[in-house]
């Protein structure tokens, strides 16, 4: 029997988290293997030969490596190592699913990642100060411009396509949950679907959602409870 | 038989032209659907029936409509309607890495030059936003040239982007590239001696459509150059 796939990844980073629970809702056998980003793992000599590009998640299949999270994502479901559910096989649906994913990058990854980086881990980490309260307010400006698209344009159903979770969800879901590190959640009046369509990803995903979770939970409960 | 695809375009836009020169390549037919970018055609209702998201490429099957332009060539594949080279669908292992560049490029050469592309050229011409100024123009340069700093270190170990062949990889990317060409902007080939020839081999293997799909870029690129002389 082939040896199980390596999987490269750190909960604190969103595309990994939303690959982390697909592995675990379709059950597929992986080998753990966690790269702490807050210790520089990703920076060093070992792991640039596991990918290049030093990033996580990454994954290696015997003598091939790869990385980017939707490449990964069609190759393990090309080797039945998803779920159909998952990403489907469909050829419409599955146009659908990769529709999203390539919009997500521009217009959900691109807005959440920069407040993310701006508002939580370049002041934790030194690198920069806090931003200014003008700088905050351009920043949540733009996550609201994705989200109003994605209330817009993509949650007429259930899920982003159709009844049903795929990892189009999933990535979609971990960008928008990772604001909770800088305090910032959906507000339900302002965008219902959204809010609705969260809950419905948690829920569809446990117990893996709080496992997946559980540092960026802890982390943001920590920053409530120091502002109080 | 079943009707030909719709292919909607503007040759302005780095991911149509990809598309265009693609399809051309494999003799896919399509129906041929211009959409002037610069009529502000993709902000008719007309064209919103066609895509919700008002961007170009797009796509109508039948009844499908579908956009991106990453979605639309493996659609595409699926139904044969491109080539094994261009896109590796019988490998996994080459798919995959083509696929890992088609996903790779959208932060990382895409978001540079078009960023640079946006505020150097499109929003200074359209009256949105004045021309940037000298350090601005350094900044947006100097993110341009750390992706192709990436592209040189990491990406060019071989002819093309994936092994021996060109892919829709090679087009996407390079397509991105020569867009700099509306601000003045080409590639330093001794700063950068793998991308200034791969973009050469781009060129070669995908002529004539990739003259054909940059005829605009070409002659604005050339205009500017004889009105510094």
């Amino acid at each position: 029997m082939a040896p199980a796939i390596k999987y490269y990844y750190d909960l604190l980073s969103p595309p990994a988290r939303a690959l982390w629970i697909a592995l675990k809702l379709a059950k597929t056998p992986f080998e753990d293997c966690p790269i702490a980003l807050r210790k520089f793992e990703q920076l060093t000599d070992e792991y640039k030969s596991i990918n290049r590009f030093q990033k996580v998640p990454a994954l290696v299949d015997g003598s091939f490596r790869l990385s980017e999270s939707a490449a990964m994502i069609r190759y393990l479901a090309d080797k039945n190592q998803l779920t159909d559910q998952l990403y489907p096989k469909s050829l419409e649906d599955r146009a659908r699913v990769d529709e999203f994913m390539g919009w997500q990058y521009f217009n959900l990854r691109l807005p959440t990642g920069q407040y993310f980086l701006e508002g939580w881990l370049f002041p934790i980490n030194g690198i920069k100060p806090k931003p200014t309260a003008e700088k905050l307010e351009k920043l949540i400006k733009n996550v609201e411009g994705s989200l109003e698209l994605l209330e817009r344009l993509w949650l007429e159903k259930d899920f982003l396509v159709g009844e049903n979770l795929t990892v189009a969800d999933l990535i979609g879901s971990s960008d928008i949950e990772q604001l909770k590190l800088c305090q910032y959640s959906v507000n339900e009046k302002k965008f219902p679907k959204v809010a609705k369509w969260l809950d419905r990803v948690r829920e569809s995903t446990q117990p893996y959602h709080d496992q997946a979770y559980a540092f960026v939970n802890k982390k943001s409960q920590q920053a409530a409870q120091a502002k109080l | 038989m079943a009707q030909s695809i719709k292919y909607y375009y503007d040759l302005l836009s780095p991911p149509s032209r990809a598309l265009w020169i693609a399809l051309k390549l494999a003799k896919t037919p399509f129906e041929d659907c211009p959409v002037a970018l610069r009529k502000r055609e993709h902000l008719t209702d007309e064209y919103k029936s066609i895509n919700r998201f008002q961007k170009v490429p797009a796509l109508v099957d039948g009844n499908f409509h579908l956009s991106e332009s990453g979605a639309m060539l493996r659609y595409l594949a699926a139904k044969n309607q491109l080539t094994e080279q261009l896109y590796p669908s019988k490998s996994l292992e080459e798919r995959a890495h083509v696929d890992e560049f088609l996903e790779w490029q959208h932060l990382n050469l895409r978001l540079m030059t078009l960023t640079y592309f946006r505020d150097a050229w499109l929003f200074p011409i359209n009256g949105i936003k004045p021309k940037p100024k000298a350090e601005h123009v350094e900044k947006l340069i100097k993110n341009v040239e750390g992706s192709l700093g990436l592209l040189e270190r990491l990406w060019l170990d071989n002819d093309f982007l994936i092994g021996k062949n060109l892919t829709v990889a090679d087009l996407l990317g390079a397509s991105d590239i020569e867009q700099l060409k509306l601000c003045q902007y080409s590639v330093n080939e001794k700063q950068f001696p793998k991308v200034a020839k791969w973009l050469e081999r781009v060129r070669e293997a995908a002529n004539p459509y990739h003259d054909q799909a940059h005829a605009f870029l070409d002659k604005k690129f050339k205009e500017a150059a004889k009105a510094k002389i």
